[in-house]
């Protein structure tokens, strides 16, 4: 028995010794992540998963990272928050992976922060919201454009304040996402001065939404911002378009979930028109960078093949950034050292398809880069219409802005 | 905030949502009022019908309500080999009773979902059609044509049920199967083949109760859920078996939710229908239209 461990051992040992003296440079650097591949959130992981994947194939491309091959490890995490620990714990024991990127939204990724912190590893964030702010790791980067956690709320108020709006309604999914944004969109209004007038979250089993919206429009409010999920968005626009929201209302949407994906834009079409919502890339004029158009031009002939999403403009392009974080602040460290990379990602800006993108200490992004754009001339049944420049007017931030709000709301309709 | 005006809406959208709850409940108070089938997958076979007629409209641009009538034989076919298979292997073995029942049509359910999952995908689906997004301008209202559609089709399919289990010699014979099956058999006839068929019934009527769902609003694989509490609350509280009853109660259900969303938000509405129903029996066991037994 203790010959056998023996000569397991010098078998290991040898092989070690061979694999670390003549292919050290062959060696492919692990990156390990989850993915959700199954449920709720596969529409939008696979998506990303793939932007990720065109990048590795790039950099291989290019000769790979430090002189070595990138490898992706991925498993499915089942868009589910009790999947990812173990995932995780995995990757960095038994794949020992070098490098790490979070799985794709907020509640699969929230369980494994305290893991990664005590492990001490970098973790790019994958459009999570606010998982830091309580964990406190010192090497998160989210390449979500997010920013501050009001900003959401405040661009939309802001814009419809500037619009001449008074007066808040707010109408909110009964569950946690929206909640939140509405929550912060309360505090923004008190902080700007404008009172609510409407405040209320339906249940998620709603059917019908036009006496919810007679009850909104008898309020006479000038600004609507609304916290929706993909089912019922589309059941509140509906409503919009037969009973209308009055002509007080200078500006509509915020925080419809859903409206972000292709085949949701597809099958509202016309509906979609006037409403302002928040989005993270938009083919705009002003969203072009270095091999954003090479990206996409990729991205369009693998979708179909991949299933997933044929226009991917809500998080592909950012899972080809995580990639190019990772390049950068690796090749500048020279090495894998975490603590390396840490530091360059925090003390520089970094070049991305998606914009340069910079962090503030708690590993969010120093600016707000999340867009408030708005759809206009939509048409029914038509997706190749959403890859044109001026449907989806990109209204807030200053810097990416591509046209002006039009207003009040009814008139966008048009 | 409330005023005369929002109270007028309320009660008009309420009738006209009640009106709707009650197209997609009829086929329930059937097979679960008349025949005590434990029928939960009927919001299942629901979605699934809204399905067919998503099918037709978008591959051959037929109008929603149409194609519920095309596949309602097909609907009726299902139904009929749904409930044989129930009846040979539970309600024969005398192992309908209780949750075994139910298993069996909840398995129904979940296997209807996978496969319009793998068939349609995960994505919500809708119909076009010419009444779909416009409203009715009327005394300074605006009322969805779609809703319109709904009140409409309700109270003919109401009518058409009544009528068929009081005038022709089927529907005698399904109510009569309802009240005494032994009593039946003892007459000669089989009551297990009138069951069948009044089941058939209680599917067929889906394929316009489906079209109706897609008219209202989009659907998923999965909306069946959302209407498991809502039909059932109906059922029962209309009292087992009346068809007549079936769409006041909805139309009841229909309008307190409106009103009471109107007034205290729309949280509190799906509450409110749960708190009728158990409010109802106990006072009124048999429900609201039911006979006391």
């Amino acid at each position: 028995m203790k010959r056998r461990t023996f000569l397991g051992g010098t078998i290991a040992v040898t092989t070690l010794g061979l694999t670390s003296g003549a292919g050290a440079q062959q060696a492919p650097i692990k990156i390990g992540m989850s993915m959700a591949l199954t449920g709720g959130l596969a529409g939008g992981g696979k998506a990303s998963l793939l932007g990720t994947e065109i990048w590795r194939d790039d950099i291989n491309a290019r000769g790979g990272l430090l002189g070595r091959k990138v490898e992706l490890v991925v498993y499915d995490d089942k868009s589910s928050a009790s999947e990812t620990p173990a995932i995780y714990s995995k990757l960095l024991d038994v794949d020992k992976v070098d490098l790490l990127f979070g799985p794709y939204a907020t509640v699969p990724t929230a369980p494994i922060m305290p893991l990664v912190k005590q492990r001490g590893m970098v973790l790019i964030g994958n459009f999570a919201f606010q998982v830091n702010s309580k964990v406190g790791h010192d090497m998160w980067f989210n390449v979500a454009p997010w920013g501050p956690a009001d900003s959401w709320a405040a661009s939309f108020l802001d814009l419809g304040q500037k619009a001449g709006g008074k007066t808040v309604a707010l109408l909110a999914a009964d569950q946690e996402f929206a909640q939140n944004l509405a929550l912060t969109a309360r505090d923004v209004a008190k902080k700007m001065n404008m009172p609510i007038v409407f405040d209320q979250s339906y249940p998620p089993t709603t059917v019908e939404f036009s006496g919810i919206l007679r009850a909104l429009n008898a309020a006479k409010p000038d600004i609507v911002y609304v916290a929706s999920y993909p089912p019922d968005s589309a059941g509140i626009l509906r409503a919009v378009n037969e009973i209308g929201v009055g002509d007080n209302v200078k500006i509509f949407g915020g925080g419809m979930v859903g409206l972000q994906f292709g085949a949701v834009m597809e099958n509202l079409g016309s509906l979609l028109n006037g409403v302002v919502n928040y989005n993270s890339w938009l083919p705009e004029p002003t969203m072009f960078f270095d091999g954003t158009k090479a990206f996409f031009e990729t991205y369009s002939k693998r979708a179909p093949e991949a299933k997933v999403d044929p226009l991917g403009y809500y998080l592909a392009p950012f899972g080809f950034a995580s990639g190019q974080l990772i390049e950068q602040a690796v090749k500048a460290a020279g090495s894998l050292d975490q603590k390396a990379i840490a530091k360059y990602l925090r003390e520089n800006t970094h070049q991305t398809i998606v914009g340069p993108i910079a962090f503030s200490a708690d590993g969010e992004r120093k600016e707000n880069a999340t867009l408030q754009a708005q759809f206009r001339g939509i048409v029914d049944k038509n997706m190749d219409q959403f890859r044109k420049s001026g449907k989806q007017v990109i209204l807030y931030p200053a810097k990416l802005k591509s046209g002006e709000l039009i207003t009040p709301f009814e008139a966008a309709r048009n | 905030m409330f005023s005369l005006d929002l109270l007028q809406d309320a009660l008009v959208s309420g009738v006209l949502l009640g009106c709707f709850y009650a197209a997609v409940s009829l086929g329930l108070s059937l097979s679960f009022g008349l025949l005590d089938v434990p029928n939960v997958a009927h919001p299942a076979f629901l979605v699934m019908a809204s399905y067919g007629v998503f099918y037709l409209n978008d591959k051959f641009g037929v109008d929603p309500l149409l194609a519920g009538l095309l596949i309602t034989p097909l609907l009726f076919v299902f139904g009929l080999v749904a409930y044989r298979l129930y009846y040979e292997t539970f309600e024969k073995r005398g192992s309908d009773a209780g949750v075994r029942g139910i298993a069996f049509f909840f398995g129904i359910a979940f296997i209807i979902e996978v496969l319009l999952i793998l068939q349609f995908g995960v994505d919500q689906q809708s119909v076009t059609a010419s009444y779909i997004g416009k409203a009715w301008r009327i005394a300074g209202m605006r009322i969805p044509y779609r809703l319109l559609v709904a009140f409409a089709v309700a109270a003919g399919l109401t009518i058409l049920l009544t009528l068929y289990l009081s005038k022709t010699f089927m529907g005698r014979a399904i109510r009569a199967v309802a009240q005494d099956q032994e009593a039946l058999r003892l007459m000669g006839a089989d009551p297990i083949r009138i069951k069948q068929w009044a089941f058939g019934i209680s599917t067929a009527v889906l394929g316009i109760s489906g079209a109706l769902l897609i008219i209202v609003a989009p659907v998923n694989p999965t909306l069946d859920r959302s209407y498991i509490g809502r039909t059932f609350c109906v059922v029962v509280m209309a009292g087992l078996g009346s068809m007549s009853g079936t769409l006041v109660t909805a139309i009841i259900l229909g309008v307190v939710e409106a009103v009471v969303l109107t007034m205290f938000g729309a949280s509190w509405a799906p509450a409110i229908s749960f708190a009728m129903l158990l409010g109802v029996l106990a006072v009124r066991p048999q429900g609201l239209f039911g006979r006391r037994s």
